[in-house]
């Protein structure tokens, strides 16, 4: 009961939304349009599409492993969708499922490469991430299949429910209900915990840990790909390079929410407090008109900052 | 005697089966050229290929304490924006540009450093964020793509010895002579290495973790600098860009990785990962000399790379105990 107590007083947690008033706080002393309700909806909304990708990210972050194929398996998804809506009305029905599958897919690969060849996953997801671009522009060049997206994706990414919020907010907070289900409730969930912390460890408790690791995988390539699908539907068309911006911010939202990069430790409230920072800053710096180099030190030096604050390692680790 | 020798085959494993699939790809590059293996030719293979070993070597120091370094090819965007305006002019104030950018590349560094030893960050989070960080600098020094090199130094690096061998490859045995060798034989590289095999054990054993940290993360800055001046020599120009930062930090790891560099750290050495980086550059090459199209030519990249990385899983058939499948 204590255990559980700790875990939600998590100061990392706390320390990154403290630091999402901070941030909010120096913005409304440029322009108090920054507390507007309207504003920060949208912010909502475009810190959706990050928050997807991030919570693939987490749950292989969680493991102790990283995801490097994000760019290209974000642009798969995009790209697959697209091309499916192409298919005729069959394709423009399914181009959603289409396009995640397509994630799920290269997913598995990261996953049997990590679980069961025990290539270190650094290497593993960059070597994928290099054969989903290589598909990608053989699939762009030779065949010049369709890019707009379709209807379905558009509307999810852009349009608007019940009382004015943002469907891609309400996509993003389906998914995150999920994960948090999926992480705390379910046996899958204890075994990511479990293996981040101790592979071997929770192997001889009897958890099936390569199939848990190659689920992780997958989950997160369609989490990506689904990233990609809103992505690709928000901007109306996918292109190749869309997933670029998105690798290292969802690893820095994780991180930065409290999530330790070794695995094993790290909340999903904390990584929605990473992600809404992140997409803030970025917004924030963009319209106070600070030169592009400017946007990047800033960004740089506020996160190394934070987490100098709440990041560091235990000295007891070392 | 015979035990000896069997023990230096091992420890330098990596490295050799590097040197053997660099020989393999560049033989069948070489003898597929419509032009033949000339001068010419092995000049502008050795440029591409030098430079990616260099920023390779740069990623293998921080490999080897177990750590990465996410900004190594940020820290080279910044320090070929920085010697495309300052690395001209008279002799003496081109070496001054040099000079300034190699420090600039080693303070990089050792940013990095500090911040991991004494902010105790990882790594992996700390270099994304400084990466950022240089990215910018870069980006005011050089807001659009421009800018001049010391012509004569351009050249004279970047082209023929005796007509004959690529000046580059002068270089890059300048830097394993003179930055490599010498770490690798002291106190504080063995240091590294001891880091990487086990932090713990290091720290009991009285190794000064701290100063080896510290030594390969400024070196490794000082290293990617290098590339810098050396891509600035290449393009006479200089290009905040930050695909090509983001690129050659992915491709320094699958240079360091095909090189024998273990990621865990503590085995493998930069000669490997200089062989890697040159085998992957070859590869990159190859369908260029077979004629396909250069569509597939990303494609075919991913895919030796993917089946390289699986080759290594190859060890997993030797395992005996299921337990050592966990780490």
């Amino acid at each position: 009961m204590a255990d559980v107590a700790r875990r939600r007083f998590d100061p990392a947690v706390a320390w990154a939304f403290g630091c999402i008033g901070i941030v909010l706080a120096v913005g409304s002393l440029y322009s108090s349009s920054f507390l507007s309700p309207a504003y920060l909806l949208q912010q909502l909304k475009v810190a959706s599409f990050l928050g997807v990708i991030a919570t693939g990210a987490m749950i292989v972050i969680l493991l102790g492993q990283i995801d490097l194929s994000v760019p290209w398996v974000v642009a798969v998804g995009g790209m697959m969708a697209t091309a499916a809506t192409g298919w005729g009305p069959l394709g423009t029905a399914l181009a959603i499922p289409v396009g995640v599958a397509c994630g799920v897919l290269i997913g598995v690969v990261n996953g049997v490469g990590v679980a069961y060849l025990r290539i270190p996953s650094m290497v593993m997801t960059l070597a994928v991430n290099a054969v989903a671009q290589g598909l990608m522009v053989v699939h762009t060049g030779g065949f010049s299949p369709q890019d707009s997206s379709s209807p379905a994706m558009r509307y999810i990414a852009t349009g608007d429910s019940l009382l004015g919020v943002p469907n891609a907010l309400v996509v993003w907070i389906v998914v995150g209900a999920a994960t948090v289900f999926l992480l705390t409730r379910t046996a899958f969930g204890r075994t990511v915990y479990a293996i981040g912390n101790r592979e071997r460890a929770a192997y001889l408790s009897g958890a099936r840990t390569q199939a848990v690791v190659m689920a992780a995988f997958a989950i997160a390539g369609g989490l990506s790909a689904f990233g990609g699908v809103l992505l690709a539907g928000y901007a109306s068309k996918a292109a190749q390079a869309m997933g670029d911006p998105y690798l290292l911010p969802a690893i820095a939202a994780v991180v930065l929410g409290g999530t330790s990069i070794l695995g094993g430790r790290g909340s999903y409230l904390g990584t929605v407090a990473g992600v809404i920072l992140i997409t803030l800053l970025q917004s924030i710096l963009s319209v106070m008109q600070i030169e592009e180099f400017g946007r990047h030190v800033i960004y740089g030096a506020v996160i190394v900052g934070m987490l100098l604050i709440y990041g560091r390692r235990r000295r007891d680790a070392a | 005697m015979n035990g000896e020798w069997r023990y230096w085959l091992r420890e330098h494993r990596g490295t050799l089966v590097a040197l053997a699939g660099f020989v393999a790809m560049f033989a069948i590059y070489a003898s597929n050229h419509p032009a033949g293996l000339n001068p010419n030719v092995a000049q502008t293979a050795a440029n591409k290929g030098v430079l990616l070993a260099i920023v390779a070597m740069a990623q293998t120091l921080v490999v080897l304490t177990s750590g990465i370094d996410l900004s190594v090819g940020m820290v080279m965007v910044l320090a070929n924006c920085l010697a495309s305006t300052i690395v001209m002019g008279s002799t003496l104030e081109s070496a001054a540009g040099i000079v300034a950018v190699l420090a600039v590349g080693a303070l990089c560094g050792a940013i990095n450093g500090v911040i991991v030893i004494f902010g105790r960050l990882q790594p992996i989070v700390t270099t994304i964020a400084t990466g950022s960080i240089y990215y910018g600098i870069a980006l005011a020094l050089r807001p659009v793509p421009g800018g001049d090199v010391d012509a004569t130094i351009a050249d004279a690096v970047t082209g023929k010895l005796f007509d004959t061998i690529p000046a580059s490859f002068a270089l890059l045995l300048a830097l394993v002579l003179v930055v490599w060798l010498p770490f690798r034989r002291s106190v504080v590289g063995r240091a590294a290495y001891a880091i990487g095999s086990s932090e713990v054990a290091a720290y009991m054993s009285g190794v000064p973790i701290k100063r080896a940290t510290f030594v390969a993360y400024t070196l490794s800055g000082l290293l990617a600098s290098v590339a810098g001046l050396f891509l600035t020599f290449v393009t006479y120009s200089g290009e905040a860009s930050a695909a090509n930062g983001g690129t050659y930090t992915l491709y320094s790891i699958a240079a360091v990785v095909l090189g024998g560099v273990s990621l865990f750290g503590g085995s493998g050495s930069a000669i490997g990962a200089i062989f890697g980086a040159l085998m992957f550059r070859t590869i990159g090459d190859l369908l260029f000399v077979f004629n396909v199209e250069p569509l597939w030519q990303p494609l075919f990249q991913g895919i030796v790379l993917l089946v390289a990385v699986c080759v290594g899983s190859a060890r997993l058939l030797r395992v005996r105990n299921r337990l050592d499948l966990y780490g």
